[in-house]
């Protein structure tokens, strides 16, 4: 089980590079920078919600805290009600550039979640089992550098879920992707969360993967961020915007939320 | 066809400059003591085989350079780390190093022969000098590059202060070090004959120094072109260390 509950989330930083009003002033140390502030969510076990907002809105920046990678924020996060303190294997990271050590084969970076497993079988069988079943079958002792993109995602995607993670955070995963890599890939992972279930929170900007993938999906305007929309679909999977009339018409409203006056 | 270019294109500069320089001493007007040719230069480089004093004098230098440019990277490349990775260390020794490492270890000579007196130590401790600064401070820079996310992803898998040393910051560090090494090496061979000209009674700077006080032009010749071999030979190992596998792949992580 694994519930998590934002409450009053706030972060901000100080831009010491931004000129002071007042020179001689030391106590004045610049400007402070509201990233966001008074945020609160809730998200429920096995779901899979897509946060989208514009570039520089701190989503990406609510994502790290949430998985424990920043420390400074004001509220707080309760995962089945504890307070997160640091980064641990139940919630995995996948990172928005390659987060594959480029000096571990797709088999090493899977065994690392799976490095302190006993059993030397179960271990391997494991990692084989993942790595069966993001297709990279064969290329097991190939170096990141010596896959494509789209298949360097999906190793990622097998390491991540190999330590059977409780939440699974991912921050732009398509980013970089050429566009049929992209579909491919979020086909798979649309997949694979009906198959294990996994909670699930995307960060993304863009607005089709939230509506083809997402339970919820969570908008956030410019910077002091705040929640301006949220929309739970209940729509049945695959699905397809074109032929889905409720699917466009929510693109619209996200679209007009965002303040792009889209013509459809 | 590439391999064959790589081959022949060298020898090719190689002759050229042989040629030249056999021209030089048909048509110049210098006697063989001053300026002697290639053939009596490989006469020479023959002789000096077979007596067995190049392979004495060559053993001799390598044994100065492995052993100072060892300590170096041993010492060197571990307090990089800490620079790198330590703030305070940061603060406490590079600015330090900043200050040594323009002297030259050259003008260390008269220092290092009243500290350790003549023979092998104060040519092996001037080979340190001028392998550990330049091996520090590329270490700590390479350390200071390394990709943060690679430092997530270790606190993410919840790796260990020694796992994060040993599956991120060492092999991340690899391609630069191993470039810092073949650049150092190199170094330390141009020191080495320097410092054997001074302390010690054998090595390829030795047979130069004692060549050219019996004025056999021919001998100090053959020092310098084994001195180029070696040199080549050197520099060849360091390259082919950079080539390997995993090395190469490192280096994309950036």
């Amino acid at each position: 089980m694994s519930n998590i509950k934002i409450q009053g989330l706030g972060k901000s930083y100080i831009n010491r590079r931004s000129r002071k009003r007042d020179p001689g002033d030391d106590n004045d140390i610049g400007a402070e920078i509201k990233v966001f502030e008074d945020i609160n969510l809730e998200f429920e076990d096995g779901e899979m919600v897509c946060i989208l907002g514009p570039s520089g809105c701190g989503k990406s920046t609510m994502l790290r805290i949430m998985a424990g990678f920043d420390q400074s924020y004001k509220g707080q996060i309760l995962i089945d009600g504890k307070r997160i303190i640091e980064p641990s294997s139940d919630n995995v990271f996948v990172f928005q550039q390659n987060g594959l050590l480029p000096w571990m084969t797709v088999w090493q970076n899977v065994e690392l979640g799976l490095r302190n497993l006993e059993d030397e079988q179960e271990k391997e069988d494991t990692i084989q089992e993942y790595i069966d079943m993001v297709e990279l079958t064969g290329f097991e002792y190939h170096y990141p550098s010596q896959l494509s993109g789209g298949m360097q995602r999906r190793a990622e995607l097998a390491r991540a879920l190999a330590v059977n993670p409780e939440i699974l955070y991912m921050d732009e995963p398509f980013t970089g992707l050429d566009y049929l890599t992209h579909l491919k890939i979020r086909e798979e992972v649309v997949n694979m969360h009906t198959f294990i279930k996994k909670t699930m929170i995307m960060v993304t900007h863009f607005i089709d993967d939230a509506l083809i993938m997402a339970d919820r999906i969570i908008v956030l305007n410019e910077r002091p961020a705040r929640v301006i929309m949220e929309h739970k679909l209940d729509f049945s999977r695959p699905r397809n915007i074109e032929k889905e009339p409720g699917l466009r018409d929510l693109r619209d409203q996200i679209f007009m939320t965002l303040g792009v006056s889209y013509v459809a | 066809m590439i391999f064959k270019r790589n081959f022949i294109l060298p020898i090719v500069s190689f002759s050229v400059i042989i040629a030249l320089w056999e021209l030089v001493v048909v048509y110049g007007q210098w006697s063989v003591q001053v300026f002697p040719g290639p053939v009596a230069v490989m006469n020479s480089f023959y002789e000096l085989i077979m007596n067995g004093k190049l392979l004495k004098d060559s053993v001799a230098s390598l044994y100065r350079v492995t052993i100072g440019f060892y300590l170096g990277a041993l010492l060197g490349i571990p307090l990089g780390i800490m620079i790198g990775r330590v703030q305070v260390f940061k603060y406490l020794f590079n600015p330090l190093i900043q200050f040594m490492r323009p002297i030259s270890p050259l003008a260390w000579i008269p220092l290092s022969m009243l500290w350790f007196g003549i023979g092998d130590q104060p040519a092996i401790f001037l080979i340190f000098l001028s392998s550990f600064f330049p091996i520090v401070v590329s270490t700590a820079i390479a350390v200071e590059r390394i990709n943060p996310i690679y430092f997530q992803v270790a606190a993410n898998f919840n790796f260990t202060r020694m796992e994060r040393l040993s599956k991120v910051v060492i092999p991340a560090i690899v391609p630069e070090v191993v470039t810092a090494l073949r650049l150092t090496v190199a170094i330390a061979w141009l020191v080495v004959v320097a410092a054997e000209m001074i302390a010690v009674q054998s090595g390829l700077g030795y047979l130069i120094l004692d060549s050219r006080n019996a004025l056999r032009m021919d001998y100090v010749m053959v020092g310098m072109i084994v001195i180029g071999i070696i040199g080549l030979i050197l520099d060849i190992i360091m390259y082919e260390l950079s080539q390997i596998e995993s090395v190469v792949a490192s280096r994309f992580g950036r």
